[in-house]
């Protein structure tokens, strides 16, 4: 039963999968035979081992012949181990790449080809890319509602190519021109192969031209090539922490976040270089996820910088792990973003409730977090002050042995931008800010 | 449109509500639902029916399919096949209506089972339309009490559903 557990939680779709014990099977006095399989096969799973060679063929003519080709990557290709393929496949057909929340570090987050994450929160040269292409590739991605805004206005130009373990993930949403089921590491292999040989061109002026507008739109609204948010005052903006953490963790941490307007902030402006460095449930929306998260990675990788970006509200759904973080000797990095608020509720109450705030504000109700970190026996380091913000980010990070919790008052007023229109806009139509929209 | 899905699975605890957790969480609608075993005691045979469109079949079949448990699986309504649902009914049999409801289970190829001096429990076996009819031929206000199993399903000629 274990072994058939692990064959199934690690092929596939990877995925956890539960064992129920009871009781009465623990009991002492009951002695079981030791047995544990060499292989297992369930001829009621099997999961697909290779992509259809003829769907892989056609999906490489199509992007060979594309004009404006674009890359959909999402945490599939990091499950599937297929990053290497994905970086050479990209930098084979100089495509455009953007990832997933999940699946950010497929692609280098600093590399030139890569547009930004895309979606709801998602960089506008990314979602501008998507909603212009004219052949998609989407490998390890499942066009969730965060991706697509509304399905039916989704990429109107594009052909799309769909590659994914599960049967079940492809034309779900959005209807896949080449579906191919199959394992992403063994697919895009197989396409490399295939371009290795082939003896079509890609149409030179056209990506030429392809590249020049996505670098306009980089240039006129990238969040990362200069700050969109407001640096003259004096509050600290959640913007500006993720940015100082990316400096002075050299952008090489583990880093975890819980759910909510921190979230956001971390994915857009933390770019991951590697895969597996971001740390985050998804879709499944997990507020309290990230600092059990960020013990696990710490307890896997002791010397390595772990980092949870959280909020006052996350980090008080699983704050009594930070008693397991002593016992284990665990020394994560807690980074809040204290905007005394659940700010990404809120931000929806700003936006379309007129700003009535039901239930999201703590109104002086928080517990004060430097204190209960001295209660638990870590260290706890309080910023009020723009200036002190990167001082103290230092010296949090220079205490390698320490559980140390940062407890950053950031701007309250602040929202996540870009932010997609909805209900009923496509890809393209963004917030820029509270004022603006593409 | 009614589509009649056709799945082996193994015959394990559990196994089933899976299946009909599938559907209840995914907010399909299960008109009708058989299971039992097979020749081969590890695997059963569930034949259910629901209604959807072709992209709505089309993910029920790719999730249940997903499941561990699910081994196989066909959508009967695909091609041509044969089915079948069994019904017992007791209906109203008194006086001169006791001929008539005997001539009616007789033209509807149906028996009568068990017969009491005011009652005859009646077996009847067809599609699902043919029972239905048979509802209207006796007339709702006799009938007592329905049984019905729900739809078997099985394809038409030398196509077979097995591992």
């Amino acid at each position: 039963m274990s072994k058939k557990a692990f064959y199934i939680a690690a092929t596939g779709r990877p995925g956890p999968v539960v064992i129920d014990i009871p009781k009465d099977i623990t009991n002492p006095t009951d002695k079981y035979e030791y047995s544990y399989p060499e292989r297992v096969k369930l001829r009621s799973y099997t999961p697909a081992q290779r992509g259809h060679a003829g769907q892989i063929k056609k999906a490489v003519q199509l992007l060979l012949s594309a004009k404006r080709p674009m890359i959909y990557a999402g945490g599939g290709v990091i499950l599937g181990n297929a990053c290497q393929q994905l970086t050479d496949l990209a930098r084979r057909l100089n495509a455009p790449v953007t990832n997933t929340l999940m699946g950010l570090g497929a692609y280098p987050g600093t590399d030139r080809q890569f547009v930004g994450m895309l979606g709801m929160h998602g960089f506008v040269e990314a979602n501008f890319a998507m909603h212009h292409a004219d052949v998609i590739l989407a490998v390890g991605a499942r066009f969730d509602d965060r991706v697509t805004n509304t399905p039916n206005k989704f990429c109107p130009n594009a052909k799309i190519i769909h590659v994914d373990i599960d049967p079940a993930a492809i034309s779900k949403t959005v209807v896949a021109d080449v579906p191919i089921v199959g394992p992403v590491d063994s697919v895009l292999n197989d396409m490399l192969e295939i371009l290795a040989s082939a003896e079509e061109k890609q149409d030179a002026k056209a990506l030429e031209d392809w590249w020049k507008q996505i670098n306009e739109w980089r240039e006129r609204y990238g969040i990362l090539v200069k700050p969109r948010y407001r640096t003259d005052g004096d509050m600290i903006m959640p913007e500006e922490v993720i940015s100082t953490l990316f400096e002075v963790t050299k952008g090489d941490a583990y880093v975890t976040s819980d759910v909510g307007q921190h979230q956001m902030f971390a994915a857009q402006y933390y770019p991951f270089d590697k895969p597996r460095r971001w740390i985050n449930s998804g879709g499944l929306g997990t507020m309290g996820f990230g600092l059990p998260a960020a013990m696990g990675v710490q307890y896997v990788h002791r010397d390595a910088t772990v980092a949870c970006v959280t909020g006052e509200g996350s980090i008080q759904m699983c704050i009594q792990e930070l008693s397991t973080c002593k016992q284990y000797h665990l020394p994560v990095k807690i980074i809040c973003l204290n905007n005394q608020a659940l700010g990404m509720v809120k931000q929806w109450q700003d936006m379309q409730y007129d700003s009535r705030y039901s239930e999201s504000l703590y109104e002086e109700s928080l517990p004060d977090f430097v204190k209960l970190m001295e209660a638990y026996g870590h260290v706890g380091i309080r910023v009020t002050k723009r200036e002190e913000l990167r001082a103290k980010m230092e010296e949090c990070f220079a205490m390698k042995d320490k559980v140390v919790f940062m407890d950053i008052y950031v701007d309250p007023t602040e929202h996540v931008y870009p932010m997609h229109i909805a209900p009923n806009g496509s890809m393209r139509d963004m917030w820029l800010n509270k004022t603006e929209r593409t | 449109m009614r589509r009649i899905i056709s799945v082996l699975m193994e015959n394990e605890p559990g196994a089933l509500s899976r299946v009909v957790g599938l559907f209840s969480q995914r907010g399909y609608n299960i008109e009708s639902l058989t299971v039992a075993p097979t020749e081969d005691r590890t695997l059963s045979r569930l034949t259910l029916t629901t209604i959807g469109d072709d992209h709505k079949i089309e993910q029920i079949t790719k999730h249940l399919n997903r499941l561990i448990d699910v081994v196989k699986l066909v959508d009967l309504t695909e091609g041509a096949h044969i089915e079948r649902e069994l019904m017992l009914i007791k209906v109203r049999a008194t006086g001169a209506q006791r001929a008539e409801v005997k001539r009616c289970v007789d033209i509807f190829r149906g028996q009568i089972i068990d017969v009491t001096a005011t009652v005859y429990t009646i077996q009847i076996t067809g599609t699902s339309d043919k029972l239905d009819a048979f509802f209207q031929a006796v007339g709702e206000a006799s009938i007592l009490e329905v049984v019905r199993s729900g739809v078997s399903g099985i394809g038409r000629g030398e196509k077979v559903l097995t591992i």
